[in-house]
């Protein structure tokens, strides 16, 4: 890995983060507002329909619609970002095949833009938790670096191993939504992770496969007053999503030279 | 004598052809494929049989074991027809792709230039497009910022920086395009068939611009179709000829060799190929002698007729088709173009393929090698050079000490327009001619 000659190219990383983020909203109405609209929206029609008719709750006495919110925060960035690193080197070939750049930097794009959206949408949660009169732990701020790291590496770590096999095998596009969209259901999102206390099994693989599930719990427990961080889970997290990010990173810079004659 | 900037040894790239005409696979495939390769292989273990070639994939060497060095403040021009591996050469230089063998050394910053305007956003303004296509061709913010005005005074779009570029007009996508490549101060930069888009005041100053580059001392390798920039910025050039270093030298006498190499010459048949699809393509160009035979080689006092095939892809209107006769370094010496004569074909090209002739007369071209190229223009100036010229020679044969007596024919120049000329007589005399045509 040529950390070096990623740091020169730096200014691109930046612009292109930039160009991505200008051009999301240029000639929309809502502008920047979309960010918002989508988590706010499946917000409501999930509270709806799987607490109001599914009597889910979060089972720690946390109001369902921000107990949701927090998790949908998570879920979308990582959804996003997995999405749009695994079409980016589809959606920047001509970049790519007439440019040279160290390949990391289209999808690591991909993985920072959904950073702003989520920092966007996160005026949401601060708005119901004063509304809700939730008041996050202190301990849990100050792991949120770490919850997002995990996001950030997880999504990308898969997000680059997407990236490759979709430049050779268009499959991945028709697969990668379904993909996602199943992969909602077993993490915990729409239902705390305790509604699995009964099944230890399911609950570790979830925990062990699935880093995004850890990142939710914790920052519930943390942000929002109730329950408490749990460091294990955290380190699982932390161990699981280094370990994504380092096999995406593998495969991608193994197959990554040959990007332009395939594309 | 210093070592040189670039250093290519031997370099070779192989395509799989049927991955190539098929790039996306399906992952099902693959894992059938990979299954049977499996089970072939335990089965050749078993039989002892060589190992075959995976099914229905060929090899296609697009560069074939090239080498070459480039010294520090040289232009070196790379020519060759479509598909002899000059953007393959480019794009293993530019790290875009991997060669399958051998070894390149670049001592220096490299910046490439295969296309103008990678990167541009249609959605973004100008400006914004400065900064992202100054990024992408590796120039860092702080010299964007410090370049932009030089920039923007070059492309001549001051005032509609701030509209989105997608507004543009061709002409000023284009200009803004290469007036940010243009600015890029790499030690080495490689240069792709660029010039062939803008109007022609434009690619003139471009070609300025790329001079003054090399003046400065930074190497430039330049890919091309057009002989003339070649030899204007280059010293020297290297053909490639399928995948081959057909031959390199300073490159005046290159361009010349690759213009009238051998095989079309003497046959007068030329296929075109170009990879862009166009409106109009030219498949075939042949040149015929009063005989009816197709040859490249005519008597000066022979008329050369140009018989040309091309495909109109759909019904179009405003269009016009060009002849060009050049000088064998290609300067233009005249053109026609088919709506001079029939008006009608601006209103309306109907769809199919079609053959037309031209006929330019005999005792025109003193011998001497030449080259017709073929163009396409529309009505808003906008013209298309086709990058294949093709050969023909007028030999000493016929020419005008046995055809015309009685004209003459000049030193200087390419044409001989043959002029009658008349004894002189003197002035003064008692002449009928003049005194009838001096008195009222």
């Amino acid at each position: 890995m040529d950390w070096r000659e990623l740091w020169r190219y730096r200014d691109l990383f930046l612009v292109l983060a930039w160009r991505d983020v200008a051009v999301r909203y240029k000639q929309t109405a809502l502008g920047i507002a979309w960010a918002v609209f989508q988590p706010f929206v499946t917000m409501i029609v999930f509270t709806l329909i799987f607490n109001r008719m599914a009597n889910i709750t979060s089972g720690d006495g946390t109001p369902y619609p921000i107990f949701l919110y927090l998790g949908l925060l998570f879920w979308q960035y990582y959804s996003g970002t997995l999405t749009n690193a695994s079409n980016s080197m589809i959606s920047n070939a001509s970049l790519i095949q007439k440019v040279y750049f160290p390949r990391l930097i289209v999808p690591a794009t991909a993985a920072t833009t959904g950073l702003i959206d989520l920092a966007i949408s996160a005026i949401i949660l601060v708005g119901m938790m004063i509304y809700y009169g939730v008041m996050p732990q202190w301990v849990g701020v100050l792991i949120l670096p770490a919850l997002l790291g995990c996001a950030v590496l997880s999504a990308l770590g898969m997000g680059l191993l997407m990236a490759s096999l979709n430049i050779k095998y268009q499959d991945v596009r028709f697969a990668l939504p379904f993909f996602i969209q199943s992969i909602l259901y077993v993490t915990p999102v729409i239902y705390p992770v305790k509604m699995l206390d009964n099944h230890p099994v399911v609950k570790n693989l979830m925990l062990w496969l699935n880093p995004i599930s850890g990142v939710i719990t914790n920052a519930r427990a943390g942000l929002l007053g109730q329950g408490t961080v749990d460091f294990g889970v955290l380190g699982i997290s932390l161990l699981m999503s280094m370990v994504y990010f380092a096999c995406g990173l593998y495969y991608f810079r193994s197959t990554e030279r040959y990007f332009a004659d395939i594309v | 004598m210093s070592r040189p900037i670039i250093e290519v040894s031997g370099i070779s790239k192989c395509y799989r052809i049927g991955a190539a005409r098929e790039p996306y696979l399906s992952l099902r495939d693959e894992l059938a494929r990979k299954a049977r390769r499996a089970s072939s292989a335990l089965f050749r273990i078993v039989s002892k049989e060589p190992n075959p070639r995976p099914g229905g994939q060929t090899d296609f060497w697009a560069l074939n074991d090239v080498s070459f060095s480039v010294r520090e403040g040289e232009a070196l021009g790379i020519i060759g027809r479509n598909g002899a591996g000059k953007s393959t050469m480019l794009k293993i230089l530019s790290q875009i792709t991997p060669p399958t063998k051998g070894r390149i050394t670049m001592r220096g910053r490299v910046a490439s230039l295969l296309e103008v305007g990678t990167g541009f956003h249609p959605e973004l303004t100008g400006r914004e497009n400065v900064f992202l296509n100054g990024a992408v061709l590796g120039m860092t913010r702080a010299e964007i910022r410090r370049k932009f005005d030089e920039i923007v005074a070059f492309a001549e779009v001051e005032k509609f920086l701030d509209t989105p570029v997608k507004r543009y007009s061709s002409g000023m996508y284009v200009r803004l395009a290469f007036a940010v490549a243009a600015h890029l101060e790499p030690e080495i930069l490689l240069v792709d068939e660029v010039l062939a888009v803008g109007d022609a005041a434009f690619q003139k100053k471009c070609l300025g611009k790329m001079g003054n580059v090399a003046k400065e001392g930074r190497t430039i390798l330049f890919v091309s179709h057009n002989m003339g920039a070649v030899k204007r910025l280059c010293q020297r050039a290297i053909w490639l000829d399928r995948g081959e270093l057909k031959k390199s030298g300073d490159s005046d006498s290159i361009c010349e060799a690759y213009l009238f190499s051998g095989q079309n010459m003497k046959s007068g048949r030329h296929l075109f190929h170009d990879k862009k699809k166009h409106l109009v393509e030219y498949i075939k160009a042949e040149t015929v002698n009063p005989k009816g035979e197709t040859t490249g080689i005519f008597r000066a006092d022979e008329p050369i007729r140009f018989r040309i095939a091309y495909r109109v892809n759909r019904n179009i209107g405003g269009v016009t088709l060009v002849l060009n006769i050049c000088t064998s370094d290609t300067a233009s010496l005249w053109a026609v173009s088919d709506i001079d004569v029939f008006a009608d074909l601006i209103a309306r090209r109907e769809a199919g393929e079609w053959s037309y002739e031209c006929v330019a007369p005999g005792n025109v071209l003193k011998p001497g090698r030449y080259l017709a190229a073929l163009g396409a223009g529309n009505l808003n100036g906008e013209f298309y050079h086709h990058p294949d010229l093709f050969p023909f020679e007028v030999t000493t044969e016929g020419y005008w000490r046995e055809s015309h007596k009685y004209f003459g024919v000049g030193g200087g120049g390419p044409v001989a327009v043959p002029m009658r000329v008349e004894r002189p007589v003197p002035i003064g005399r008692n002449d009928d001619r003049i005194a009838g045509r001096d008195l009222p």
